[in-house]
């Protein structure tokens, strides 16, 4: 277990680096960082000082060493636009996309596995087909539509919830939290239902093929041959085993409402990570861009992490070294 | 009074093309410590008898007549919920697949406990004493520590042995055991079935064993039933129905049956359950394209000859060289195969019998030794256009008839693309009729040509696989457990095709097999593999009357007992 850790840690600082390297390149190379920083009028003189005081000049191992170190403690540079530490800009956000992402994504789990699982069981119920067809919905439209039609009915026709902002938050040390005053966590429901809703159908229809997989397999025809009650069966036996793709998929795309919360935060002026980076886009403001880059891949290789040591945990037959 | 008495079932499945009738109006009684057979060829209704027993009929399959008595107290008629009580704690039932009939997630003591509590209530305590206590019955050894274990940590025949212990949990009455040792090796099919034989008259179990091994009926039960298109067709003593069978269905299925102690000219025309398909045309081999002469290079030794052949599997990758784990899966073997010479190659699952074959056919490179084939030492091949040259003179038949031929291709093309590919017509009108030709000659007749390979049957398949291999003209052939996923009747149909082939155009073949009477049946010589090394090479009579090794004793020693079997319309062959 531990050598397994140990191995998975090696391969995500060598992935870190790579998405470092990339991140420099474009620090670096996109754009002349000198020009970015001063104004019009600045002599050539004071160009070249500037570029000598930033370390421009030094060999590229040196530079991209720098930046490696930096960015291990969260030093970014300052951003083009704000002038502001990127670091300090991403702390204030962060907390407003990390808090969006897992409640959607602890909704589509909630709400997808349980409607899966319903689904599996009762195939030709009237529910299960209601349930298979609004999830086509969920599926096919496009996210920003959800989120246009959600603010109109719940917005604007019924006024029941606010339709933009994080509303009122309280911070503890530099978090900012939505969760502890009425308004915040009015204003988190739409844009959370708008974000989990294509993850929720992705999810209930993978645990819906998976468990109707495992429904006909030998060891559940056995369980019921030994007498075991459908309750057993069914929640002890096959949901357990429909685990392990799931658990993948929902590793990544949990990654991806994290990286790709874009849409949904624009359409409700969600103040998070990707409304800050579409922002940083059209500024070509680019160390936001670097910083973004490499977060989302720290990320993507921390939950890549979990998911590999909860397989690890779920199925046996991954403990090689316990084999027999 | 009967233990188990089915009376008059009757099953149905609706379709969409009409009611198929699964099981017909079947009687079958069980008393304690008795072993019944139930046996039949695929889809003769035998498994749907025993789902129907103990209420896990899948649907759409419905029982539509007769009646089911465990003691004298009928248990079709109860609801679900009492139905579900009976499973297990009254009637127990064990499947065909090991390897599957365990949740891979859950440790055995786990399933083990979870069952016994839930039909004995003992109190945790006492049911993992006697989960224990079952394992030890049932030949585990060191049970304290292996019930920590999962599945997978366990062999094909242990793992049947849990799953046994599994159906012992709470003492059934009945046992309903569905192609028990399908899925194992002969000497652990000998071992499971001894202990289920034990474990039957000690406590006075009554069991249905469902198979279509007639090896395991001889070996195993006191009295046969006799299953065909879901009638059953004749019931007695099994003395009665192995060494003198009434019925005409019982009689062709006893013949087609391979001995293990006679060799047979062919199986007599056992054409009761897949009628083999009439030839509309029979082409003459001595002048048709398929028998003329294919501008081979004359041998004057062995056409294959193997020496000193290793395979080396890695089983722990490391970057580091000695911390790599590897395995011999063939180690040192050599051996010669004379021209238009059958020779069998014999043993367990992972004795390397498979792996040979296809390091003959360079599917895999040896990690030492030669391949020799007609005078060249293919493992020294460099360039891909001089092994074609020798891929065409040499084919191969596997074992599944299912994944074998690409589904997405119609069956003209299956057989005309080595011809294409080799350019060995000239025209398109030329491929087609060689494999039109082809088809007729391994009995599936023209019009198989237009369809898809999901349209055909097991057997019909191999016959496909057969012709595809045919298509290049080659001289040798390879033949991978070319009947092992086949019926009985259809495994005699496909034997009698192949020797009739390999006579008829002088092939040389390597037949690969686990089944010593069918290696008998096939095979002028034969090498006994034991993991990874040739144990003993021998001529085919003098192996089975004089083996020397003491592996192959062995091996002999655990084939079923067919001797009771009737011998009637048989022809044997003398050595």
């Amino acid at each position: 277990m531990i050598s397994f850790v140990i191995k998975r840690l090696l391969q995500s600082v060598f992935v870190m680096l790579a998405v470092a390297l990339i991140a420099f390149s474009m620090f670096r190379y996109i754009g002349d960082p000198v020009s970015n920083m001063v104004g019009q009028d600045t002599t050539q003189a004071e160009r070249e000082a500037l570029a000598e005081r930033l370390g421009l000049n030094d060999p590229f191992f040196m530079q991209f060493g720098r930046f490696v170190v930096k960015a291990a403690q969260g030093d970014f540079g300052i951003s083009y636009k704000y002038r502001e530490p990127v670091s300090h800009l991403i702390e204030q956000r962060l907390a407003a996309t990390l808090e969006l992402s897992f409640v959607s994504a602890i909704l589509a789990l909630a709400i997808g596995i349980p409607a899966g699982v319903y689904t599996a069981l009762r195939p030709r119920g009237l529910l299960s087909r209601a349930i298979m067809t609004l999830s086509l919905v969920g599926v096919s439209l496009p996210t920003f539509l959800i989120g246009i039609l959600l603010i109109l009915f719940f917005g604007v026709i019924l006024r029941w919830l606010p339709t933009f902002g994080r509303g009122d938050v309280v911070a503890i040390g530099w978090w900012t939290t939505g969760f502890l005053t009425v308004s915040g966590i009015k204003s988190l429901i739409l844009p959370a239902i708008t974000l989990a809703l294509f993850q929720m159908t992705l999810i209930m229809r993978l645990v819906r093929a998976e468990m109707l997989e495992v429904l006909r397999t030998d060891f559940v025809k056995f369980a019921r041959a030994r007498g075991l009650p459908d309750r057993s069966v069914h929640f002890i036996h096959a949901l357990k085993n429909t685990l392990v793709p799931v658990i993948t998929i929902t590793g990544l795309q949990l990654g991806s409402l994290i990286a790709f919360a874009i849409i949904t935060e624009s359409v409700f002026q969600w103040p998070g990570m990707g409304l800050l980076f579409i922002q940083a886009i059209s500024d070509v403001d680019i160390p936001i861009m670097a910083a973004y880059l490499v977060l989302i891949a720290f990320f993507f290789v921390i939950i890549n992490m979990i998911v590999d040591i909860l397989y690890y945990m779920v199925d046996p037959r991954l403990r090689a070294d316990n084999a027999g | 009074m009967d233990l188990l008495n089915i009376n008059n079932l009757r099953i149905e499945f609706p379709s969409r093309h009409g009611t198929v009738v699964a099981v017909d109006d079947v009687t079958l009684k069980v008393q304690p410590g008795e072993v019944l057979g139930v046996v039949g060829e695929s889809g003769a209704g035998k498994s749907t008898i025993g789902n129907a027993v103990i209420g896990l009929l899948e649907p759409p399959g419905e029982m539509t007549g007769g009646h089911v008595f465990l003691k004298s107290k009928q248990i079709d008629t109860l609801g679900a919920e009492a139905k579900r009580k009976i499973r297990g704690r009254r009637i127990g039932m064990i499947f065909q697949d090991p390897l599957t009939s365990l949740d891979p997630l859950q440790t055995i003591e786990q399933q083990l406990v979870e069952t016994i509590e839930l039909h004995l209530k003992l109190g945790e305590k006492k049911s993992q004493e006697r989960a224990v206590d079952l394992l030890r019955q049932v030949g585990i050894p060191d049970p304290e520590t292996r019930i920590k274990n999962y599945p997978h940590q366990f062999s094909g025949g242990m793992r049947q042995r849990v799953v046994i212990a599994l159906a012992l949990c709470a003492e059934p009455e009945v046992i309903i055991a569905d192609e028990p040792t399908t899925a194992l090796d002969v000497s652990i099919q000998a071992q499971i079935l001894d202990l289920m034989r034990r474990l039957c008259r000690e406590k006075q179990v009554g069991m249905i064993i469902i198979t279509h091994d007639m090896g395991v009926i001889a070996d195993i039960t006191d009295r046969v039933a006799v299953m065909y298109h879901g009638k059953l067709v004749e019931e007695g003593t099994t003395a009665k129905i192995l060494g003198n069978p009434d019925h005409p269905y019982t009689q062709s299925l006893i013949s087609a049956v391979p001995r293990p102690d006679i060799r047979l000219k062919r199986f007599p025309m056992v054409n009761y359950i897949e009628a083999e398909s009439v030839r509309p045309r029979h082409i003459d081999l001595a002048t048709h394209w398929l028998g003329k002469s294919r501008d081979f290079e004359d041998v004057s030794g062995p056409l294959l000859s193997l020496k000193n052949l290793v395979m080396t599997f890695v089983t722990r990758h490391s970057i580091i060289k000695s911390r790599r784990k590897t395995f011999n899966a063939v180690d040192d073997v050599s051996f010669d195969i004379a021209e238009g010479e059958v020779f069998g190659l014999v043993g367990e699952s992972g004795s390397g019998k498979s792996t040979v074959a296809r390091m003959v056919c360079s599917l895999y490179k040896p990690a030492a030794g030669e391949v020799n084939f007609a005078g060249t030492d293919l493992t020294k091949i460099a360039s891909e256009s001089e092994r074609d040259h020798f891929r065409r003179q040499m084919q191969m038949i596997f074992q599944d008839p299912f994944s074998s031929l690409n589904g997405r291709m119609k069956v003209m093309d299956i057989i005309a693309e080595p011809i294409r590919f080799h350019k060995l017509a000239r025209t398109n009108r030329e491929v087609e009729q060689i494999v039109t030709d082809l088809l007729d000659h391994v009995g599936l007749g023209a019009k198989a040509a237009v369809r898809f390979p999901h349209e055909f049957s097991g057997g019909q398949r191999q016959r496909i696989s057969i012709a595809r291999a045919l298509a290049t003209r080659p001289r040798f052939l390879i033949c991978d457990e070319p009947t092992s996923a086949l019926d009985v009747s259809i495994q005699a149909q496909i034997l009698n095709l192949l020797k009739d082939l390999q006579e008829q155009l002088g092939l040389t073949m390597l037949f690969i097999s686990h089944d010593l009477p069918v290696i008998r049946q096939m095979c002028d010589r034969v090498g006994v593999m034991k993991q990874g090394k040739l144990v003993e090479v021998a001529a085919t009579e003098d192996l089975f009357e004089k083996p020397q090794a003491a592996y192959t004793r062995e091996l002999l020693d655990l084939m079923p007992r067919l001797d009771k079997l009737s011998h009637e319309g048989l022809e044997v062959e003398k050595a």
